[in-house]
């Protein structure tokens, strides 16, 4: 018992992620071999999540004919932009496809949190007839597989009447495909979202919002100066989601976008390494510039973004 | 999920019928307005799509032509007989099950390991998140390179340990192709799965270990008759999400196999690589339809079932 009795109490102590009291030091410093073997442990794996992305990163310095070095080499020995600025020059609108990505992220994603967040709201704080009815109606569609709305998704983008050089009827030209519209327009609103915002909105206090319906604020004021503001975690972790989502999506892209200049920059990269299966250095520098705002985001709403998941109803 | 959806204040219809349920309407309608936005979108995108879709699963449509003949059950006989999409269905199980089964043991064995008096937590957190922010494109991109017999990572390193003897093909290799794209698909999911499970496994009150301390409860004992418990919910919300997540996986087997080895058909050849090569390369939209339809009603299943076992072991607990 006594090899166990360590990791037992501190198993009763958790240690609050990001609030909370700081954790206790131990009064005494003691050689205790399951703490060494935690640490071995978290280490080890930590080492193989990180390795490939590491290794991608040194190698996105190195010249391509020194890329390929075997056995493995970790440090460039002397680094060089040229990837960088050879991917960026290269024969492809890839300004453009850095460009849309960020345009229709950034769209989407605040879209999404400002419908989802009205629907939200309405469905935790409000009683209206019909409210359950398409609350249920929406959380059931959340096991709907892709597929089933894929084609016509397609149809209904092809067919939206005054797009895209279609006529009232919606035939005749191309619609909402190939287009910014349909990248952005069939994403902004989900029931994952509202779900998500909903689950969290419902720990707000009723008697905030009685006591601003007392002093004569209206639904749209309660929403935007007190719902809003309380719900900054849950807000914070759909739009980590949201912006993932939309920023690695190639299955929507691949299906919409024709045009080589409207690729998101996923969507380019793929078919960059599906058709040219020569010029790694290219795509390997292009590889590291697409997780780059995925990291910035996530390093600038940490914090929040676990602070939402803790809180909302995803925790069961 | 579902049990949380149901708490909180329930929606007490007016009792005066009709003319009250209007009134009521007519003094909530702000309600309404702020659904529209949301709902109109919804009913278009997903309500009035997944009965398109429907209609569509009755008729033989190729989309280059005008015409689309209604053919009945047709398209659903072809897929009981079509033994190409119950392979792919078969590979999507394979995958599936070998995914979310080891994410979710390695996720909850490190929010295990965090969930204690350790240091550096937010530096472990990100190392293990990094996977999930890395695009699916740039993983399978990475991965495609680790893996490459000739200067990938992973022959150098498993040889270097004596794991293997001599370089191996991988993503080349029928056998060693799939259990290839799931280690992938492992690798990216385990970080929001700690994640959830670390914030689960902090909301289980100290006074439980105390107590079963003091009884004399063991470590497995504690995590057998206590923990694992109580994260009941938490690992019920990541099965279905993992669940879904995995049956949708199309990214990673588009960019490092592109179904193959050898080409469609092949050892990584997923439900929904299949349906996408069925509607997009062969443009059969009415038999791509029929497909999806099958998919959905297996996945109900499924999902119905996690659910039907979730309940049982919450009444047994």
């Amino acid at each position: 018992m006594s090899t166990v009795a360590p990791q037992h109490v501190e198993l009763g102590q958790p240690v609050p992620a990001d609030f909370g009291p700081p954790p206790r030091r131990p009064r005494r410093v003691r050689f205790r071999p399951l703490v060494v073997l935690r640490y071995a442990l978290l280490i080890g794996l930590a080492v193989v999540f990180v390795a490939p992305l590491a290794y991608m990163v040194t190698a996105s310095f190195q010249p391509l004919e020194r890329m390929f070095r075997y056995p493995p080499q970790w440090i460039p020995t002397d680094p060089t932009l040229a990837n960088f600025t050879g991917f960026l020059t290269s024969d492809r609108p890839i300004g453009r496809w850095i460009f849309n990505s960020v345009y229709v992220s950034v769209t989407v994603t605040a879209l999404q949190l400002f419908f989802n967040s009205l629907v939200a709201y309405t469905f935790a704080k409000r009683t209206f007839p019909g409210r359950d009815f398409l609350f249920f109606l929406g959380l059931a569609t959340m096991m709907l597989p892709t597929e089933v709305t894929l084609i016509p998704n397609y149809l209904i983008m092809k067919h939206m009447p005054l797009f895209g050089g279609n006529n009232i009827a919606g035939v005749g030209g191309h619609g909402w495909l190939d287009s910014y519209w349909g990248l952005i327009a069939p994403n902004i609103s989900g029931a994952f979202g509202v779900f998500l915002l909903r689950q969290y909105m419902r720990s707000i206090p009723d008697e905030l919002i009685d006591a601003a319906r007392i002093d004569g604020a209206g639904h749209f004021k309660i929403y935007w100066k007190i719902v809003l503001p309380l719900s900054k975690p849950a807000l914070a972790a759909l739009a980590i989601f949201t912006f993932q989502f939309m920023w690695e999506a190639v299955y929507g892209p691949l299906i919409i976008i024709s045009s080589p200049e409207l690729y998101t920059l996923p969507l380019g990269l793929a078919l960059f390494v599906i058709q040219n299966r020569t010029v790694w250095n290219l795509v390997v520098a292009g590889s590291v510039l697409a997780i780059l705002p995925m990291v910035l985001m996530f390093f600038i709403f940490q914090k929040q973004f676990v602070r939402g998941i803790s809180l909302s109803g995803m925790k069961g | 999920m579902a049990q949380a959806a149901l708490e909180g204040k329930p929606y007490r219809p007016p009792k005066r019928g009709f003319r009250g349920v209007l009134r009521e309407m007519r003094r909530e309608w702000t309600a309404y307005l702020f659904n529209a936005p949301g709902m109109l979108l919804f009913a278009v995108f997903v309500v009035y799509s997944v009965i398109t879709s429907f209609n569509l699963s009755f008729h033989e449509w190729n989309i280059l032509e005008p015409e689309k003949p209604f053919v009945g059950l047709q398209n659903y006989r072809e897929v009981m007989g079509d033994e190409r999409f119950w392979a792919s269905v078969g590979r999507s199980i394979y995958f599936t099950v070998g995914s979310v089964i080891p994410t979710m043991a390695i996720a909850l064995a490190v929010a295990l390991l965090l969930n204690t008096k350790i240091r550096a937590l937010g530096l472990f957190r990100t190392a293990y998140y990094l996977p999930v922010i890395t695009p699916l494109v740039v993983a399978a991109i990475i991965w495609k390179w680790v893996y490459d017999a000739d200067f990938g990572l992973a022959n150098f390193y498993l040889m270097k340990l004596g794991i293997i003897d001599k370089p191996l093909l991988w993503l080349a290799d029928k056998t060693l192709a799939m259990p290839a794209v799931i280690a992938v698909n492992v690798w990216k999911g385990v970080g929001f799965n700690m994640v959830v499970y670390l914030a689960g496994l902090q909301a289980i009150p100290a006074e439980f270990y105390e107590a079963a301390e003091v009884d004399g409860a063991g470590a497995w004992q504690r995590f057998r008759r206590i923990t694992f418990p109580l994260v009941a919910p938490t690992t019920f919300f990541l099965l279905v999400i993992n669940t879904v997540g995995a049956m949708k996986a199309f990214e990673n087997i588009f960019v490092m196999t592109s179904g193959g080895p050898p080409g469609p058909g092949g050892a990584t050849t997923t439900v929904v690589y299949y349906i996408y090569t069925q509607a997009f390369e062969f443009f059969r939209m009415g038999y791509a339809s029929a497909l999806a339809y099958v998919l959905f009603f297996l996945l109900f299943l499924v999902s119905f079932t996690q659910f039907r076992w979730y309940m049982k072991r919450v009444e047994e607990t």
